[in-house]
């Protein structure tokens, strides 16, 4: 009965795009990794592990990019979710203005990962950025850096930029989060006569739990698969010094390197399952009413 | 003790308006310098534009060589046509998921959100596209745009279809409706909220959609705006006047679509996150 009123064909729209798109082309990069496909032979052979070989030799540099995708994740999950958490507690304060200061905040969210690149290769420029004017003009010109080209500071800068971006999302996450948690056990812990830190400390973070866990998640799934903004601002440069995994994957697509592509396509895609299954358990379960 | 009280609140305050300001500042920043001369723009700083003198004809310059129209259209197209198939397609599956939860369903429930995880296989998808003769065509940028989208949308509309009673159904099958009509006239008008939040969910990922182009478009008339002014800044890099005036350009319709319908566009945004 419930197969004719719920018949399998609805599915289907969405499951041939799927399969075709994302899962089928996964699955073919996988095969592709053990082989030599190139743009530069029409022939393709069999070659078993090279490649793997290759990606994870001490002579190559991919193992760098596969740690710069962990470390970009790490670092800018984190970042973005502790000057969130600090933000939303303040906007979820009686101030003025905030659901203009919310809107604002939130704006960055909406442009183009493009853009965002754009707009901060100017703010960054070592001679005419306007971040090393402001600091000159306030007298801290030795702070002022090669944001973007210093080795030193690239990948940071690039990370800050990211941050830049994500803090708003990840703020209004939080504050959905905040504004579930109910009044009645701030009016018990005041009774109490509980501080602002301790009430902070036993109830709002432990309830707000459930928000934290999906911007980690989010964060993570977003982090690993980075390239918009590290095309837009450095391309991988100096050096390698900010190159990721799917940079390093086009830049292989360029040369003509498919097979060495896709094989750390397919180290992307192992890596990326295994966290995937772990956090779309708890993604389906966890509920924080809007 | 009130003293305190207030300059915390003085503090606060404080602090919310530089957040908002670092926020503003940069877009705020391009817009200045879009109606500065190619001199005086090479500074980029924030300073107004010399005795007030707006070139507006940087603007002009830009939608001429930068090809603007062209890509407008272009993004149009893309973020039109996958909203309109991810929406359909996601609310079909999960109805069927949501209501039927056999084992073979929960698997393929699962087995789609797995793939806001699964990141995208340009290269094989490369191979693929061209088996299908979709490289370097609209409709094959299209059909991954939507792609992209079905996992978040079986998420979101999966939980919405499942809070919809099954009474519902129940009367439209003793009305005799069939499955397809009992979808679209009776469990689609109901769907309106979780509609309107995938719709703008899909605008707004695939406007900024940037890797998909870059691998599969090399016809500039193709090129979406992301595209276009990524190779625009490579052309004009020297002219920040211009730059500028081509990100505003570019920005200027999400922004629109964003000061319209902030409350919907941020609640629709999170609304993945927070069911």
């Amino acid at each position: 009965m419930k197969k004719k009123i719920y018949p399998f064909y609805f599915i289907l729209g969405a499951l041939v795009l799927y399969l075709v798109f994302i899962v089928i082309p996964g699955i073919v990069g996988i095969v592709y990794s053990f082989t030599d496909w190139s743009s530069y032979s029409k022939e393709v052979h069999f070659v078993g592990l090279d490649n793997f070989k290759i990606i994870f030799s001490k002579d190559e540099n991919y193992f760098k990019y596969i740690f710069n995708s962990i470390e970009f994740t790490f670092i800018t999950t984190i970042a973005k979710l502790v000057i969130a958490t600090v933000l939303a507690l303040i906007l979820n304060e009686n101030i003025k203005a905030r659901n203009m200061h919310r809107a604002l905040i939130f704006m960055p969210a909406i442009l183009s990962m493009i853009i965002t690149g754009l707009v901060f290769k100017s703010i960054l420029n070592p001679e005419s950025g306007l971040l090393n004017q402001i600091l000159r003009s306030i007298g801290l010109g030795s702070l002022a850096q090669q944001w973007l080209v210093d080795l030193k500071f690239a990948f940071n800068s690039v990370m800050a930029v990211d941050t830049w971006k994500g803090i708003g999302y990840t703020m209004t996450i939080i504050l959905a989060g905040l504004q579930s948690i109910s009044p009645s056990y701030y009016e018990a812990a005041d009774i109490d006569g509980a501080h602002y830190f301790s009430k902070l400390k036993y109830i709002t973070l432990p309830l707000l739990r459930p928000a934290i866990n999906v911007t980690i998640v989010l964060g993570v799934l977003y982090g690993l698969k980075v390239f918009d903004i590290i095309y837009a601002l450095t391309n991988g440069g100096p050096g390698y010094a900010t190159e990721v995994v799917s940079t390093s994957i086009f830049k292989d697509f360029g040369l003509g390197r498919y097979a060495v592509a896709s094989t750390m396509n397919t180290v992307m895609i192992v890596f990326m399952v295994i966290v995937g299954m772990l956090t779309v358990k708890m993604l389906t379960k966890e509920e924080v009413n809007m | 003790m009130v003293g305190g009280k207030r300059f915390i609140k003085v503090l606060l305050n404080v602090v919310a308006w530089i957040v908002s300001l670092i926020m503003m500042i940069p877009l705020l920043l391009m817009f200045i310098n879009s109606l500065k001369d190619k001199a005086q723009a090479d500074a980029m700083s924030m300073e107004l534009p010399k005795k007030l003198i707006f070139h507006f004809e940087n603007y002009i310059t830009v939608i001429e060589k930068g090809k603007l129209f062209t890509s407008f259209f272009n993004s149009m197209i893309y973020a039109g046509f996958a909203i309109i198939i991810t929406v359909i397609f996601t609310l079909m599956a999960s109805y069927v998921l949501a209501r039927n939860k056999s084992k073979l369903n929960n698997f393929f429930y699962f087995f789609f959100i797995l793939g806001l995880a699964i990141p995208v296989s340009y290269i094989p998808l490369m191979k693929i596209m061209q088996v299908l003769k979709l490289n370097n065509t609209m409709i094959g940028i299209i059909l991954i745009y939507a792609a992209i989208q079905i996992p978040l949308g079986i998420l979101l509309s999966y939980a919405f279809i499942a809070s919809i009673p099954v009474e519902m159904d129940e009367a439209g099958i003793i009305d005799g409706c069939n499955p397809i009509r009992l979808f679209f006239s009776i469990i689609v008008p109901l769907l309106k909220p979780v509609t309107v939040t995938l719709g703008i969910l899909c605008f707004i990922d695939a406007w900024n959609q940037f890797q998909a182009p870059l691998y599969f478009l090399n016809s500039a008339t193709k090129w979406p705006m992301t595209l276009s002014v990524y190779n625009f800044f490579g052309q004009y890099s020297q002219s920040w006047n211009l730059v500028s005036a081509d990100v505003v350009l570019t920005s200027l319709p999400v922004l629109i679509f964003y000061i319209l319908g902030q409350k919907y566009i941020i609640s629709g945004m999170t609304a993945g996150s927070v069911k």
